[in-house]
């Protein structure tokens, strides 16, 4: 029983830095942005959580300083597609490779220095129920609001005014702009969303993963992230079930090999870009599905008339 | 992606070293890493080395370093560039660059070349390595020591013979204690993800190991080792820090006084291409101070380890294959050669091993 518990746990904490990493870049893109810096972000956010918490001592200072990291770092793919309509891509292509180059020289100093673990949730006779307490009541910080930003973002798109508005200037920008929307406002906004989160998702890594900092430390993970977007088909929920499934599928084969059986891992380790191109295949062919869950104005500039 | 990073470091690197050019009579030595050098692991103890080199030779040389640099054909232009830079001494430190640096050796018949853990050579290529298998069978002895359970969990990169001969040297070293002993190998396809190391040392712990060895870069399964109350071998750098209850030792590399050399020898216009195997006695392979053992484990350890700095092989017979064929006589020592190009497990290993 003990063996299945810590299964599930490992499971979760691999999955949580994927989840909210594609939880942030979901909203992105349902506003129509397509943001390929997740990765350049997520390494800003861990270190710049890892130095706050090894600074000042606090891992808590070191999670507010990793969404700070993030947002702050998104703001400047914001301002060049969104105020100077750059090409998306090419942006967030230099956002990522500007993030890990950068993140190696701020960290220099941290190299080889032991960091600040965020402490897992401890509630006296709640978490000590056999099974289920570790699991429920247990696990680190992060793992709730991965969660709750879930149900949150959930919530937010599709039962709110609000959200259904971001999700209208997703599917048509000029329409938006027509009925006098705030296109480039929304879209701010939600980018900071996303880069806040894969901050988040980024100190997830330097402050509970493996409370270190090494550079390259998110090794591909926003790629991850961004596949799982796909993956998901621009749902929430099936980001939470993707994440939890990429994450099961590589806990898995390591304690399959430890087992003894042989698998391939070479093959395991690339099944998450795998499945996103089958379920990308399998999307595409019908084209109803795919119009109502793609926004539809994805990675297009939009540069309002005067 | 890994081309474009490439692309743009080669580039800032070919843009420094352009600026640097004009300063004249200085010998230029050069470094390609496949790390990080923040890896705080293999990368690191490299540049360490280059930085020893800055300080031991001051303003006789000038270093330039390339990391990140992924291995197979896009290392090319790496050492391309940095030999048209001006690289009188090129060091590649990776098993990867092998190919590659035999490719650009050729074409540039003056510059000398130094490949690490591989095993082609050249007019203008030299190989060097150190004999990580010696220490290696040393922790094999403390594990089996320590280890109640009698399980070790390994977590391994890729199957290359530097690895096949890690964990062959740490089984005939623990079965030297324990003939029963068990080890878990767990291959992450990786040198360096934090994430994946830690994850593959949660899942050895959970199947039953209560030490764990790593052929990866990162200080991350110690960590682990650490918050689980148990104990591990740090890599290529002493990661006591990260783990002042679960670290036995660590493995260490010091590459500084072999660096210095050979760059001295280039200066000295003595320089040819080498073959050469460091191990303990050469003080290129170290043990980090033995901790948190008992000890008479402790005293054990450093007896082994005088040992193999006073000449025995880990690899001397009788030792038979994984298939229980019989592979070195009693008291044959098993040759370079054979090492270098291991592909086989010895009698114990408990894994297939991948092709």
């Amino acid at each position: 029983m003990d063996i299945t518990v810590n299964i599930l746990l490992t499971i979760a904490t691999a999955a949580t830095p994927l989840l909210i990493a594609a939880i942030g870049e979901l909203v992105v893109e349902r506003s129509g942005v397509l943001n390929l810096g997740v990765e350049g972000m997520m390494i800003m956010g861990a270190v710049g959580g890892f130095g706050a918490g090894y600074l000042t001592g606090s891992p808590w200072i070191g999670l507010l300083a990793a969404i700070a990291m993030g947002a702050v770092f998104s703001l400047l793919f914001a301002v060049m597609t969104l105020s100077l309509a750059t090409n998306q891509v090419a942006t967030g292509l230099s956002l990522t490779l500007l993030g890990l180059g950068l993140s190696g020289m701020m960290g220099t100093s941290f190299v080889g220095q032991p960091g600040e673990r965020l402490p897992n949730l401890y509630i006296p006779v709640l978490t000590d129920i056999p099974v289920v307490g570790r699991l429920l009541f247990g696990q680190d910080p992060i793992f709730y609001i991965s969660i709750a930003l879930t149900a949150a973002v959930m919530w937010f798109l599709f039962k709110t005014r609000t959200g259904l508005t971001l999700r209208s200037i997703g599917d048509s920008h000029t329409s938006a702009h027509a009925l006098g929307i705030k296109v480039i406002r929304y879209r701010y906004l939600a980018v900071i969303f996303g880069g806040a989160c894969a901050g988040l998702a980024g100190g997830h890594l330097s402050l509970v993963y493996t409370p270190q900092w090494v550079e390259n430390m998110t090794a591909g993970r926003g790629w991850i992230a961004l596949a799982l977007v796909v993956f998901a088909s621009w749902r929430p929920w099936r980001v939470l079930a993707g994440a939890y499934i990429f994450g099961a599928v590589w806990i898995g084969q390591l304690h399959a090999q430890a087992f003894g059986i042989p698998v391939p891992s070479q093959l395991l380790s690339s099944l998450p870009y795998l499945a996103t191109v089958v379920v990308l295949v399998l999307i595409s062919r019908n084209k109803r599905l795919t119009m109502m869950n793609t926004p539809a104005s994805l990675g297009q500039p939009f540069v309002p008339d005067r | 992606m890994k081309k474009l990073l490439i692309a743009l470091m080669t580039t800032t690197a070919a843009m420094s070293l352009a600026a640097s050019a004009q300063a004249a009579d200085k010998l230029k030595a050069c470094w390609v890493y496949t790390g990080p050098i923040g890896d705080f692991g293999y990368s690191y103890q490299h540049d360490q080395g280059r930085l020893e080199v800055e300080k031991a030779l001051g303003d006789k040389v000038e270093t330039a370093y390339l990391e990140n640099v992924s291995e197979g054909p896009d290392a090319d232009r790496a050492f391309e560039r940095l030999a048209r830079e001006g690289c009188k001494i090129i060091f590649g430190t990776s098993f990867g660059f092998m190919d590659p640096e035999v490719k650009v050796a050729k074409k540039f018949p003056k510059v000398m070349f130094e490949h690490a853990t591989g095993y082609k050579t050249g007019d203008n290529l030299g190989i060097y390595n150190a004999r990580f298998y010696e220490g290696r069978y040393v922790l094999g002895q403390i594990a089996a020591k320590e280890s109640k359970a009698g399980v070790a969990g390994y977590i391994v990169s890729f199957p290359i013979p530097e690895v096949v001969m890690g964990i062959n040297s740490f089984m005939l070293g623990a079965q030297s204690i324990n003939p029963n002993f068990k080890a878990k190998i767990v291959w992450v396809n990786s040198w360096f993800d934090p994430g994946k190391e830690a994850d593959a040392a949660k899942a050895l712990f959970d199947q039953g190991a209560d030490i764990i060895v790593q052929h990866t870069d990162s200080t991350a399964a110690l960590q682990v080792a650490e918050e689980r109350k148990l104990h591990g071998f740090g890599q290529s750098s002493d990661m006591i820090k990260f783990a002042p209850n679960a670290q036995l030792t660590s493995l260490t590399d010091e590459w500084g006084p072999y660096y210095i050399s050979r760059v001295q020898a280039a200066l000295d216009g003595t320089w040819k291409p080498d073959n050469v195997w460091l191990g303990i006695k050469d003080g290129a392979v170290k043990l980090a101070p033995f901790t948190n053992m008992p000890d008479d484990v402790k005293a054990m350890a450093e007896a082994t380890t005088k040992k193999i700095a006073d000449g025995w092989n880990p690899f001397t017979g009788p030792i038979a294959k994984q298939d229980g064929t019989p592979w070195l006589k009693d008291g044959e020592v098993a040759e370079d050669g054979t090492l270098l190009g291991m592909n086989f497990y010895v009698k114990g290993v408990d894994d297939k091993l991948p092709q």
